[in-house]
């Protein structure tokens, strides 16, 4: 048997050590889709929040958007306000014994996760859509552009880049806080990780394994959504471009005609 | 679109502004508002700040809503038809004071956003009259670089050249130089000089008193939300009617 602690991590390693990359696999698998359908719902929820209402715009339409408005509010509030830990509780139970579905408790995490982050990236998204000046907006609209135009050519891109670092930190509380799903015995890494120090009573040795796989991935996540805001920043530098007349025979009011 | 010769036939009436009233909340902004533009008319608005001149631009684009009044563009109102809003800011484009690039565009799809989703252009098509717009404003040579690596002036000869893209009948400039330091005033002016001289029908809120008088054909005078004065560049600098038009003009050329 091992002895020394460092032994022991190197024991349980090749002893635990498939366990231990199911279990990150696992919390991996629910945080990044989790996030990334979480994102989707606030996304929407965040777009139907911020649609411009005018004194004269019917009030079948107004009176619409008021409902749907208040009904997202409370889901945001419902979901922002009570722990995951217990939603996850909640849902798993709740389906199985009021609507007899039997969900498997990974599709349970799942559904919890989403719609928690869901509730977080709502209110991201709204202040990323506000964030973007409104004289952005007014221009594109005097270009002649609809309401969905002007958010999907103008406003979203940039509320989606200024909020990069918000949908970041989701990611990476998402990658801890899934833990809280051991409650409903998903097998992510922190379940796995109890029942493999359970085995030889290490906990201390397990769980500085299970730290440092934790860390590793929040660390690789941050990394790798810092390069992506990169990208989407572009380079920062540009090249003139000469500009030849001659090869630009078309008058104002040609293109109309169609090509050339 | 019709060749515009001034002066050949008799010009036609684009625009008609009619009692166009603004309220602020309590405050009445434009008061009884009313005159027509004419193809070709090259418009300075002018007068004190705060007496809503550029409340009166974002109202005729509709950016503002009207409290009451009419716009009617080709013989229809366009505050009542709400549906055909986008259609009509086609034709009636807007520069801004503060530029207002799309700052995720370079300066290329600025000027073709435009008319590739709302005019619903191929993009070939749209690329060589956005080409041909950032010509005419000195800028086709930087169609690859993004607004923040600009300078005031360039952006909003960009500006200019993205309203001009989508080849309005009527621009409306609202204090286009307003924000730039001096050495770029010129640079802008400049376009818009070569743009009035080519016919272009333009509304420009200034506060460039002498563009006004060299460049203008039309003087609309403003203040406190009403028009006090309405005449050509050359009567209102040299035979100005109304007491306020003296005493403001004696203003602003005394302390240029």
């Amino acid at each position: 048997m091992p002895v020394t602690f460092f032994e022991w991590v190197f024991f349980l390693l090749q002893q635990y050590g498939l366990l231990f990359a199911k279990g990150a696999v696992v919390t991996l698998l629910l945080a990044v889709s989790g996030t990334v359908i979480g994102c989707v719902i606030g996304l929407f929820v965040g777009i139907l929040q911020t649609i411009p209402l005018y004194p004269d715009d019917s009030i079948v339409k107004r009176s619409f958007y008021k409902c749907l408005r208040a009904i997202l509010a409370a889901y945001v509030e419902l979901f922002r306000g009570t722990p995951m830990i217990v939603q996850a509780m909640v849902v798993y139970y709740g389906s199985m014994q009021v609507y007899n579905i039997d969900m498997s408790p990974l599709f349970a995490g799942f559904l919890v996760v989403s719609v928690n982050t869901g509730a977080y990236m709502a209110e991201t998204v709204r202040g990323g859509i506000i964030s973007i000046d409104v004289g952005q907006q007014e221009a594109a609209k005097a270009i002649g552009m609809n309401h969905f135009q002007l958010m999907s050519c103008v406003i979203l891109p940039q509320a989606l880049r200024n909020i990069m670092p918000q949908i970041g930190n989701n990611l990476i509380i998402n990658i801890k806080d899934t833990s809280v799903l051991n409650v409903i015995s998903v097998t992510e890494l922190y379940f796995l990780s109890k029942s493999a120090a359970g085995t030889y009573y290490r906990y201390f040795e397990v769980f500085f394994i299970t730290c440092a796989i934790y860390f590793i991935m929040t660390f690789a996540v941050s990394r790798f959504l810092l390069w992506i805001e990169k990208r989407m920043d572009g380079p920062d530098n540009y090249s003139l471009v000469p500009y030849d007349p001659l090869a630009d025979p078309c008058g104002p009011f040609a293109p109309k005609k169609g090509g050339n | 679109m019709e060749e515009n010769k001034v002066g050949v036939m008799k010009p036609q009436k684009v625009l008609s502004i009619k009692n166009l009233v603004k309220y602020f909340g309590k405050r009445k902004i434009l008061k009884d508002i009313s005159f027509d533009v004419f193809q070709g008319d090259v418009i300075c608005i002018i007068g004190a700040s705060g007496s809503g001149k550029s409340t009166m631009l974002r109202c005729i684009n509709q950016l503002e809503m009207l409290t009451s009044g009419e716009i009617i563009y080709d013989g229809r109102n366009v505050v009542a038809e709400r549906d055909n809003l986008t259609q009509y800011r086609t034709k009636v484009g807007m520069v801004f004071q503060q530029f207002n690039l799309f700052n995720n565009m370079t300066v290329l799809e600025n000027c073709m956003v435009g008319l590739v989703k709302v005019l619903k252009q191929d993009k070939a098509v749209a690329r060589r009259t956005a080409l041909h717009f950032l010509e005419k404003v000195g800028m086709a040579q930087y169609i690859n670089a993004k607004p923040h690596q600009l300078s005031g002036g360039q952006k909003q000869r960009v500006a200019i050249a993205r309203a001009l893209a989508i080849q309005p009948q009527v621009l409306l400039m609202d204090e286009p130089t307003s924000a730039l330091d001096t050495q770029m005033v010129g640079e802008v002016l400049a376009v818009m000089r070569s743009l009035a001289k080519e016919g272009l029908t333009m509304l420009i809120v200034t506060h460039e008193i002498a563009f006004a008088r060299d460049v203008a054909s039309r003087i609309i005078y403003v203040e406190d939300g009403v028009i006090v004065e309405d005449n050509t560049s050359e009567d209102i600098f040299n035979h100005p009617r109304d007491a306020r038009t003296k005493a403001f003009l004696s203003r602003v050329t005394n302390s240029n």
